[in-house]
C-alpha cells in the first residue's frame, strides 16, 4: 500500500512524513519524526500517555490516525519546555517530587496544561477529573494533583502581575 | 591504618528533598524508556501466543511464514536448548530455569491463553503480524483449569505429568497441580483453641491481579557475527537479564552485554524476561537486530500477575484479647509453572502478631494461568487481607479498639517472629500509636461510611550490590551503581554520597552502568536499593575520603590520623602543624595527578541487616446504597521506614502502594471466559485506579532507625501494599455491617451484600 504525504506543524515548526494508511499519530511522532516523549501504553486510548494537542485539543495520539494530522497543530511533551526553560508546571512537578518511574509524565503534563489552559483555577476535583484518562501506578495521584494545583496558582499570580 | 571517618552529626543532605539528577530529563520526554531505543538496521519481532488455556501442539508449519518477503527469521522452541530444571537466585525469588525457558517459548504443550509459540522477525510490523498469521500451529485441546481449589482436585486436568507435590510427610506417587505444601508450627494449637474465649473464622477469596506498570516490556537485542550481544532492555535488573539471557540461549555469560533503559514501572513484574532471550534468538537467525515490544494485551495475558488464592483463617482469643491461637491456610494460583509467592504469604500471615501456637499451611498449586512475577511484597498483601479481616472479626466480638487489640498482641523487639528470626529495633508499636492517635482515627465518620484498620509486614532485603565513585577534576562525583533506579533511587544514591563526601548533592551525578560497566548488583527489588545499594555508595564515598586522608597526610607530612575529613574538605589537626589550611576535594581534585593519580574507588558487599517494614493504614470508605459504588473518602498511612533519605519519594512510595492496593480491594481482578480466555486484557476492563478514585493519601514517616545501614535506612517500597486490601474490607464491614471477604469488592458485589441484607 502507498504512503501519504503529510505536511503539518510540530510544536510550531514545519514538519513532514510518509504515513501508511494505518498509521498512528503516536507512531508517526516516535518512528518517523524521532519524538518519543509521547509513550504506548496500552494503544486503546484508556491510559493517557501518549497524550498530545492536536489543534488545541487534548487527544491519545494513538486514536488519530497519522494522516488526520495534515494541516494540523501538534503540540507535544517535547515543546513544553520553552527557551531551555521549564514550564512552571514541568517545575512543579520536579519540586513536589510528582513522579516516580516517569513514564506516564509527558502525558500527564500535557494533559495537566490543557487543564490550566482552559480553567485556571480549577478545583482539586476538577483536576482529578480532567487527569482521570491519565493511569500512573506509581504515586497514587497525590503529589501530583498538588503539583498541578500549585502550578497553577503560580501561573495565576504570572498573569495577575 | 586509621579506618576513622568523622561521622557528621548534623545531617546536611539526608533528610532534605532536593530536585531528582534525572527529573529534567523525565518531565521533558528526554529520558529513554525500553521502547525509546533503536538500532540502525533493526527488525520488528513479534510473538504468536496460544488462543488455548491448555493444549498439545501436535505441529508448527512456518514455511508460508518464512516465504513471505520481508521476514527475516522465525524462531519456535527447536531454536532454544532443552534445559534440565536448575534453581537459580535471583534475588526477589528463586526461578527454575527450565520452567523460565519454557514460559519464554513453550515446548510440546501451551499451558496458558497467551503462551508463546512462535515468534518472527521482519522488516516491518506489518509484515511480521502478516507473517504469525501465516504460521499454523496444530493444537490437540486439553481440558483447562483456571482457580486454585479446582485445580488441587483429584479429578484436575493436570498441567505437567512430572510434578509430583514437595513438603508432604508421604511422597505422593501420583503427579498433582500441587507443586509444594509449606507448613509452619508452633505449640499447641489445638488445645490452645480449646480454651479459647472467643473463636472467629471464616474463608476468604482473592483473585489474580496485575502489576499494572505503564510501560510494555520493550528491548532491543543484537547479536554480532562473533558471537558477542547486545541487549538494550527496561527490567528490574541488567545484570538479571544477562543470566537469564544466557541460561534460556545456552550462552556464555561474557558474551552478553545488557544495557539498562529507564523503566517505567515493575513492581516486581520486570524481575525476570519474557521478550529479551526470543529477541536474541531472533536476532542469531536473522543476521540483524530485533526489536521487540508488547502490546498492553500481551502484558496481561502473558506476564506477571500474582496469585488469586482460597484462604481459611480461625482465630482464638482469651477474653482480655489475646490471640492464644490460629490457624491459617493459604492456596495459592502459581500459573503455569510453581513458584507462588505463597512461602512469603506463609512467613508473612502472623509477622505482626506474638502468638503462642499456630499452624500455617500454604499450598502452591499450578493453574492454566501466566505464571506468576513478583509483585510488590509478593503474596503478603493476600495473606493480610485474610488475616487483617479475621483480626477485625475479633475485635468486634472482643468489643475491643482494632488498634488496641493489635497494640496487646504486637511483636516488639525481642519477639520471636511466627516466621523465625527474633525482631530488634522494630518501629511497630510507635507505628500503632502514629494511627490511635491522628486526627483521621479521632475524626467522626457521615452516614453510609465505614472506617478500616489494618497492618502489613515485610520483610524487606539486602544482598549483593557494587558502587563506584569517580572524582573529577573539579571535585565533583560520578555515581554508578548496578539498579535500575524504578521510582527515585538516584535521588537517594546521590544523596548519600553527598552527605558523606560533604558536597552539595548537585556535584554528584548519579549513573547506571551497564553489565561491562559495574560490577554485579541483585536486581532492584526487595525494597533492598537504597539499603543496600547505598550502603555500596557510601562505603565507595568512605573509601574516596580515605584516599583523599592520606595523600594530604603525605602532602602536609603529617600522620594520617591527624587529617580529618569535614564538611568536603581535609583538615588538619596535628598541635605541631597549625599552619596548614585545609584542602577542599575540588583543590585535591585538581592536583590528584602530582598525589597519585585519579581518585576513585569502588565497594562490593553483600549487605546483611536489613531492618524489617511495618505498616499501619486506616481507610475511610463511603458506599452508595443505590449503586454499590464505593469511593474511599480518607486514607491515611502509618510506616517505620527507618530513616527516609528523600522524604517526598518515602511519601511516594507509600502513597503508590496505598493506590496499588485500593485497586486490588475495590476492582481489580483477572476475568477468565468458559474456555480459559482472559476476557479483560486492558486498561478499560482491567479497572485501575484514576485520579478521581482517590483521595489526597495521608502519610505518617515513623524513624525507628535501622542500625545496620549508615543512616538508618530501611526499605519502603513494598509493606505499603500489605494492608489496604484489609484496610478496606474492614472499612466496607463498617459502612455495610456485613463481612465482605472474596475480592474485588465492586460495585455489583457490594449491591448483592446490600441486598442479601435486606433479605
Amino acid at each position: 500500500m502507498s504512503k501519504i504525504h503529510i505536511t503539518t506543524t510540530v510544536n510550531g515548526d514545519p514538519a513532514e512524513f510518509l504515513a501508511s494508511p494505518g498509521m498512528t499519530l503516536l507512531d508517526a511522532l516516535r518512528d518517523e519524526l524521532g519524538l518519543t516523549g509521547a509513550k504506548e501504553g496500552c494503544g486503546s486510548g484508556d491510559c493517557g500517555a501518549c497524550s498530545v494537542m492536536l489543534d488545541g485539543r487534548l487527544v491519545c495520539s494513538c486514536l488519530v490516525l497519522a494522516p488526520e494530522v495534515e494541516g494540523c497543530r501538534v503540540e507535544t511533551i517535547e515543546g513544553m519546555a520553552q527557551g531551555g526553560q521549564l514550564h512552571p508546571l514541568q517545575q512543579k512537578f520536579l519540586e513536589h517530587a510528582a513522579l516516580q518511574c516517569g513514564f506516564c509524565t509527558p502525558g500527564l503534563l500535557v494533559a495537566a496544561k490543557a487543564l490550566l489552559d482552559a480553567h485556571p483555577d480549577p478545583t482539586e476535583v476538577e483536576a482529578r477529573y480532567w487527569l482521570a484518562g491519565n493511569l500512573c501506578r506509581c504515586t497514587g495521584y497525590d503529589k501530583i494533583i498538588r503539583a498541578v494545583m500549585d502550578a497553577a496558582a503560580e501561573l495565576r499570580q504570572e498573569r495577575a502581575a | 591504618m586509621s579506618e576513622t571517618l568523622d561521622k557528621p552529626t548534623v545531617l546536611n543532605v539526608v533528610g532534605t528533598r532536593p530536585i531528582r539528577p534525572d527529573g529534567a530529563d523525565k518531565v521533558t520526554g528526554r529520558a529513554t524508556y525500553g521502547a525509546d531505543y533503536n538500532m540502525p538496521g533493526q527488525l520488528v519481532g513479534r510473538i504468536l501466543r496460544s488462543p488455548h488455556a491448555h493444549a498439545r501442539i501436535v505441529s508448527i508449519d512456518a514455511s508460508r511464514a518464512r516465504a513471505l518477503p520481508g521476514v527475516k527469521a522465525v524462531v519456535t522452541s527447536a531454536d532454544f536448548p532443552d534445559l534440565a530444571s536448575e534453581m537459580h537466585d535471583g534475588g526477589e525469588a528463586a526461578s527454575n530455569l527450565r520452567d523460565l525457558s519454557l514460559n519464554v517459548m513453550a515446548r510440546g504443550k501451551v499451558l496458558y491463553d497467551g503462551h508463546a509459540v512462535a515468534a518472527v522477525a521482519a522488516v516491518s510490523a506489518a509484515v511480521a503480524e502478516e507473517a504469525l498469521s501465516r504460521i499454523k500451529v496444530i493444537y490437540e485441546t486439553l481440558p483447562h483449569v483456571i482457580d486454585v481449589e479446582p485445580a488441587m482436585s483429584p479429578d484436575a486436568p493436570v498441567l505437567h505429568d512430572h510434578m509430583f507435590t514437595e513438603g508432604l510427610e508421604t511422597p505422593p506417587t501420583t503427579a498433582s497441580n500441587i507443586a509444594k505444601r509449606h507448613k509452619n508450627v508452633r505449640g499447641d494449637v489445638d488445645a490452645a483453641f480449646a480454651t479459647a474465649d472467643v473463636i472467629v473464622e471464616d474463608r476468604y477469596v482473592t483473585q489474580a491481579v496485575h502489576q499494572g506498570y505503564i510501560e510494555p516490556q520493550a528491548c532491543v537485542a543484537a547479536w554480532a557475527e562473533d558471537g558477542r550481544c547486545e541487549v538494550w532492555s527496561s527490567s528490574q535488573g541488567q545484570f538479571m537479564v544477562r543470566t537469564y539471557c544466557a541460561k534460556v540461549l545456552g550462552l556464555e555469560i561474557s558474551d552478553i552485554r545488557v544495557t539498562p533503559a529507564e523503566i517505567g514501572g515493575g513492581f516486581g513484574g520486570k524481575t525476570t524476561v519474557y521478550l529479551e532471550p526470543v529477541a536474541l534468538a531472533l536476532s542469531r537467525a536473522s543476521g540483524h537486530p530485533v526489536k521487540m515490544v508488547m502490546t498492553r494485551e500481551d502484558v496481561f495475558r502473558a506476564t506477571g500477575p500474582t496469585s488469586g488464592a482460597v484462604m481459611h483463617v480461625k482465630l482464638g482469643a482469651l477474653s482480655d484479647g489475646t490471640i492464644t491461637a490460629a490457624t491459617v491456610e493459604l492456596k495459592f494460583q502459581a500459573g503455569a509453572f510453581p513458584g507462588s509467592p505463597v512461602g512469603a504469604a506463609c512467613m508473612t500471615a502472623l509477622a505482626c502478631y506474638d502468638i503462642a501456637n499456630f499452624t500455617i499451611v500454604g499450598w502452591d498449586v499450578v493453574t492454566n494461568t501466566p505464571k506468576t512475577a513478583a509483585y510488590r511484597a509478593p503474596g503478603a498483601p493476600i495473606a493480610a487481607f485474610a488475616v487483617e479481616s479475621a483480626v477485625d472479626d475479633l475485635a468486634r466480638k472482643l468489643g475491643m479498639d482494632p488498634i488496641a487489640l493489635r497494640e496487646k498482641n504486637a511483636v516488639r523487639d525481642g519477639t520471636k517472629a511466627a516466621y523465625g528470626p527474633t525482631f530488634q529495633n522494630i518501629g511497630y508499636l510507635e507505628t500503632l500509636a502514629a494511627i490511635r492517635d491522628s486526627d483521621h482515627y479521632k475524626s467522626p465518620l457521615k452516614p453510609n461510611q465505614g472506617r478500616g484498620v489494618a497492618v502489613g509486614f515485610w520483610f524487606n532485603v539486602g544482598g549483593e550490590s557494587t558502587a563506584a565513585i569517580h572524582i573529577s577534576e573539579d571535585g565533583s562525583a560520578a555515581v554508578v551503581t548496578g539498579n535500575p533506579d524504578i521510582g527515585g533511587s538516584r535521588a537517594s544514591m546521590a544523596m548519600m554520597a553527598a552527605e558523606t563526601l560533604g558536597v552539595p548533592v548537585e556535584r554528584v551525578r548519579p549513573m547506571i552502568g551497564d553489565t561491562a560497566s559495574i560490577g554485579y548488583s541483585m536486581l532492584t527489588g526487595g525494597s533492598r536499593t537504597t539499603f543496600a545499594t547505598g550502603m555500596a555508595v557510601v562505603q565507595a564515598a568512605e573509601k574516596v575520603i580515605l584516599d583523599l586522608r592520606q595523600r594530604v597526610a603525605k602532602l602536609w607530612e603529617v600522620s594520617v590520623d591527624h587529617v580529618v575529613w569535614r564538611m568536603g574538605q581535609a583538615e588538619c589537626i596535628d598541635p605541631a602543624k597549625p599552619d596548614k589550611k585545609p584542602m577542599t576535594l575540588a583543590a585535591l581534585a585538581a592536583q590528584s595527578g602530582r598525589t597519585g593519580g585519579p581518585i576513585s574507588a569502588q565497594v562490593t558487599l553483600n549487605a546483611q541487616g536489613a531492618g524489617p517494614g511495618f505498616a499501619v493504614h486506616v481507610c475511610d470508605l463511603e458506599v452508595d446504597p443505590e449503586t454499590g459504588h464505593t469511593s474511599v473518602v480518607r486514607y491515611t498511612a502509618a510506616q517505620d521506614v527507618g530513616r527516609a533519605i528523600h522524604p517526598s519519594y518515602v511519601e511516594g512510595q507509600i502513597q503508590g502502594g496505598v493506590a496499588q492496593g485500593v485497586g486490588w480491594a475495590l476492582n481489580e481482578a483477572y476475568i477468565f471466559d468458559r474456555d480459559g480466555r482472559m476476557e479483560n486484557a486492558g486498561f478499560l476492563d482491567y479497572r485501575m485506579p484514576v485520579a478521581s478514585d482517590l483521595p489526597m493519601l495521608d502519610t505518617i514517616m515513623i524513624e525507628v532507625p535501622n542500625p545496620k545501614h549508615p543512616f538508618g535506612a530501611k526499605g519502603v517500597g513494598e509493606v505499603p501494599i500489605v494492608p489496604p486490601l484489609a484496610a478496606v474490607a474492614n472499612a466496607m464491614r463498617g459502612a455495610i455491617g456485613l463481612r465482605m471477604s472474596s475480592l474485588p469488592l465492586s460495585p455489583p458485589a457490594v449491591l448483592a451484600a446490600l441486598d442479601s441484607r435486606k433479605g
